[in-house]
């Protein structure tokens, strides 16, 4: 009997506890970065007040109301990550939205972040409830049949995130009856099978993260741009490995037939990458999880 | 419809049916032991039974169902406890829905008179001998209706397992949408499965009730 008390009064202490562990995990340590004395900063953007797009409705509507309104994720750390607290939101994601907004006339408080799920980003587009989006929005041709897109302006793929002391896993062909989590659903999930990988999956990426943490799965797969964004919030944890095996072109998507946005986006791009903004948004942020940033990529010509 | 029929669809169904009829049967299994021996504790005349009782009813019945998979599957881990996703959930199931087997039980209890009880003393049986053999036989055929709700529920609240890497019926759901079929034919066909379990389950608990169920 007393050791069924003992239990008891654990399983109630845990339950407790869980409760105070979930919002702690939840909330990615924004302080996380500040520690060393050379953290890298988020570059500045020049506003081009001057800029002027009577092509674009998008844009003109924009202009009107006096503010954009920019489609993103809120739960992917170093990418785009809405602090609840402080409802402020951050990533790299964020940086590249907030860049082509300044090229566009608008200062980063006239951005009104929308969080949109991935379900959803089609439709909010065409229906005029964003007037772009950026958020891990690969650019696929099924996609492009509803929607346009500029860029891209990252190349991510699918990746492995391990912990720090792993030496084992290595890529994709190492990855042989180990323990890999993935999102329940996700196309990761059939990418690493044909490995030969164990597979365990749960809702969100965090949950594979908070496993891999207690090290009852070896590695945690998807687009290594998230995987990266985990890696910077565990600073000397964990450590994204290996060449991406797949290719996922991130792209900003807008409404279909606004060539004029389009360009006026691209061009944006071009001139971040070019002056180095780019780079420094990346050091920032994904550029924490101690993976260097990858090759810049060539824009696909406007449609 | 014919969504079921495509691929290896069908298999995977199969696959997702047993694996909800296998984690409800074994979460039933230990939750009746555990509500029996709750309710034995929460009507003991030993009061730290009582109270391990009462705290245990308050705590388990009150925290949602996900939460409790969220301690099991995250936390215990954290305190170098590793057990399989499919343990996790047999071990959330059975503590959540045990509390509720308890509390319908205690009811039943509440239903024999106290004259039996104290006839069985007076033969000169102890607490144990009394509450076994003669109490509650007779407070689980009081109880056989509330109790099949709750092993009814248990299947369903099942479901919660699918999102904690356990493979049942609701993980079929999720693969068929990723695999974009129509969200109604995947409702219908699962929703036919948790009614036939639902279904088999009444039909034995009736046929039981009907055996046993005290006339009064």
């Amino acid at each position: 009997m007393k050791a069924r008390r003992t239990v008891a009064a654990a399983l109630s202490v845990l339950a407790l506890t869980a409760v105070a562990a979930c919002g702690k995990d939840g909330t990615p340590d924004s302080d996380a970065g500040k520690g060393g004395s050379a953290a890298p900063q988020l570059p500045v953007y020049q506003v081009n007040a001057a800029a002027k797009l009577d092509a674009s409705k998008t844009w003109t509507t924009a202009k009107t109301r006096g503010k954009l309104v920019v489609g993103a994720k809120s739960d992917q750390p170093f990418l785009g990550f809405e602090d609840v607290q402080t409802g402020k939101r951050n990533g790299f994601d964020i940086e590249i939205a907030k860049m082509v907004a300044a090229d566009l006339g608008f200062s980063a408080d006239q951005i009104e972040f929308k969080t949109i799920n991935s379900s959803a980003r089609e439709t909010s587009l065409s229906g005029d409830q964003i007037d772009y989006y950026v958020g891990t929005y690969s650019i696929t041709p099924k996609r492009k049949e509803q929607i346009d897109f500029a860029g891209p302006y990252y190349i991510a793929g699918q990746s492995l995130l391990v912990n720090k002391d792993n030496t084992a896993i290595t890529g994709p062909e190492t990855t042989k009856d180990k323990a890999v989590c993935t999102a329940a659903g996700s196309t990761s999930v059939a990418g690493i099978q044909k490995y030969g990988a164990k597979v365990t999956t749960f809702e969100s990426y965090s949950l594979c993260v908070e496993k891999l943490l207690t090290k009852e799965v070896d590695a945690v797969t998807t687009d290594d741009s998230i995987l990266k964004g985990y890696a910077a919030k565990n600073q000397g944890q964990l450590k994204v490995v290996g060449t991406p095996f797949s290719e996922e072109r991130y792209g900003v998507g807008l409404k279909k037939g606004d060539a004029a946005l389009q360009k006026a986006i691209n061009d944006a791009l071009k001139k971040h990458e070019d002056n180095g903004d780019w780079k420094k948004a990346y050091d920032a942020t994904l550029g924490l999880s101690g993976s260097a940033a990858p090759a810049v990529p060539a824009l696909d010509p406007v449609s | 419809m014919g969504i079921l029929f495509e691929k290896d669809n069908f298999s995977l169904f199969v696959r997702g049916f047993l694996g909800t009829i296998e984690l409800s049967a074994l979460s039933a299994l230990f939750a009746l032991l555990l509500g029996v021996l709750l309710a034995a504790f929460r009507v003991s005349p030993v009061p730290v039974l009582r109270g391990f009782g009462t705290a245990w009813v308050t705590v388990f019945r009150n925290t949602p169902l996900t939460l409790l998979f969220f301690v099991v599957t995250f936390m215990l881990p954290r305190l170098e406890l590793h057990i399989s996703s499919f343990t996790a959930a047999v071990a959330a199931l059975s503590v959540y829905t045990g509390s509720f087997i308890c509390e319908v039980l205690r009811a039943g209890i509440n239903t024999v008179p106290l004259g039996q009880a104290e006839a069985a003393r007076s033969l000169g049986m102890g607490f144990g001998q009394t509450l076994f053999l003669v109490v509650l036989p007779q407070a689980g055929r009081a109880v056989i209706a509330p109790l099949g709700s709750v092993f009814i529920a248990l299947p369903r609240n099942s479901a919660v397992a699918g999102a904690f890497n356990v493979f049942e019926l609701f993980s079929v759901q999720k693969t068929w949408t990723e695999d974009s079929a129509p969200i109604f034919v995947s409702f219908f066909w699962l929703a036919l499965a948790y009614l036939a379990i639902g279904f088999a389950i009444s039909s034995v608990l009736s046929l039981l009730e009907r055996r046993v169920a005290v006339a009064r």
